[in-house]
């Protein structure tokens, strides 16, 4: 969801940062499960990144907050996981496989993990890039219901396309399941005055990876 | 938690969808294998070939693919250099976007609600926290993870390291300071 507490950039009341010194990998040995499960259930296909991370997104805001990173995903993973017809409700209540699973097209191996291979979002270009470095461009003021990277405190804005980034999937239309819809991406670079106002910091600049649908000349 | 991620995996694995080999193969790798080592040596490399670092700079993904005895970094890393007038911090307002492959998984503090939210309007509040004070008339430039791109920060190469070795200055550099956050350690500080 777009206007969800996710999306927090520029929000008060959260409290200082606070570093863990000699942090571990992971604070429980169920973190890296969540993690492991995550990403072999992702090699699947059945599901995008922007799919799984849209998922996140429909937590309420108190169940967001209130739960840590990896319980997040475990709790997106399990909607998901429902949501596809992989696994029942009555299976998670009791635990186990009450059925046989659907078939899928593929499977993670471990030697497929360790490959470790990542996939890739880039794809080739539907037509020419509509923007070139120095250009000016104003950001959409747009809220969609669903997935979307155009941050809430970017909308609306002016800045100035720094570097034209290639074609990738557009994550607004995967995560609905709309397709790759791949389009070109921009660094779009604001001052802090433009996004905070007046009493922001001159010295301050701040820069977004926006895709080409979000921009239009300033 | 224990519990019931024990049973969901138990579901998913007696239902066909994922090898619990593969999973176990997957946390060894990034507990074992990817982490913030990786990036400081590419640092490192940088700061001692001026011709790496120029490669690195226009193009991150191509720089660090082609060192030997690197994995293939996932596609489109940039990496953004620190001067003495302009400091990079990255950051994912919007989730955890962090360069894995480089630099491992994200600590807990990167992925936290103080970080995602104040960093875009209160860098300098942000690196007070982490203990970082910079000259007044530094720019700070912030840069939001919003798409697949990956960020990795060339911090300063500290002052008094003339003629160390590449994996000596490797060292010097921390995790913060690949992220923005953080200094290199200067050599007085390592030797502590």
């Amino acid at each position: 969801m777009t206007n969800s507490i996710h999306d927090m950039g520029g929000m008060h009341g959260f409290g200082p940062v606070e570093p863990e010194a000699d942090e571990p990998v992971f604070h429980a040995p169920w973190e890296g499960r969540v993690l492991a499960m995550q990403r072999a259930m992702g090699h699947t296909g059945l599901w995008t990144i922007d799919g799984g991370r849209a998922s996140l997104e429909t937590l309420t805001p108190v169940s967001y907050l209130a739960a840590s990173y990896y319980k997040r995903w475990f709790l997106g993973l399990e909607r998901r996981a429902v949501a596809h017809g992989l696994v029942g409700e009555d299976e998670i209540a009791a635990g186990r496989s009450l059925r046989p699973g659907i078939r899928l097209n593929r499977k993670m191996t471990a030697e497929d993990a360790k490959a470790g291979r990542w996939p890739s979002y880039e794809r080739p270009a539907p037509g020419p890039a509509r923007f070139k470095e120095g250009d000016l461009v104003r950001t959409a003021n747009i809220n969609p219901p669903t997935h979307t990277r155009l941050p809430r405190y970017a909308r609306g804005k002016t800045g100035a396309v720094e570097a034209v980034r290639g074609v990738h999937v557009f994550p607004d239309s995967a995560a609905i399941g709309a397709g790759d819809n791949p389009q070109w991406l921009y660094t779009v670079v604001f001052s802090a005055l433009e996004l905070w106002g007046e009493e922001a910091d001159p010295a301050v600049r701040v820069s977004i990876d926006a895709f080409e649908p979000y921009l239009a000349p300033a | 938690m224990q519990l019931r991620v024990r049973a969901l995996e138990t579901i998913l694995t007696e239902k066909g969808y994922v090898e619990p080999a593969a999973l176990d193969q997957i946390v060894e790798n990034v507990e074992t294998k990817i982490g913030p080592h990786i990036g400081a040596r590419i640092v490192a490399r940088a700061w001692v070939d001026p011709e790496f670092k120029r490669r690195l700079l226009e193009d991150a993904t191509e720089a660090v693919n082609s060192l030997a005895g690197f994995d293939p970094v996932a596609s489109h890393l940039i990496a953004v250099e620190n001067t003495p007038r302009l400091h990079h911090i990255v950051v994912c307002t919007l989730c955890s976007c962090y360069p894995w492959s480089v630099l491992g998984l994200p600590p807990v503090w990167y992925k936290s609600a103080p970080y995602r939210s104040r960093t875009v309007i209160d860098p300098k509040g942000v690196l007070a926290e982490f203990g970082v004070a910079l000259p007044p008339d530094t720019e700070i430039r912030i840069w939001d993870s919003t798409a697949e791109t990956r960020y990795l920060v060339l911090p300063m190469r500290p002052a008094g390291t003339d003629g160390w070795s590449e994996d000596d200055l490797a060292g010097l550099v921390t995790r913060d300071s690949m992220v923005g956050t953080g200094l290199a350690k200067s050599p007085q500080k390592a030797a502590r």
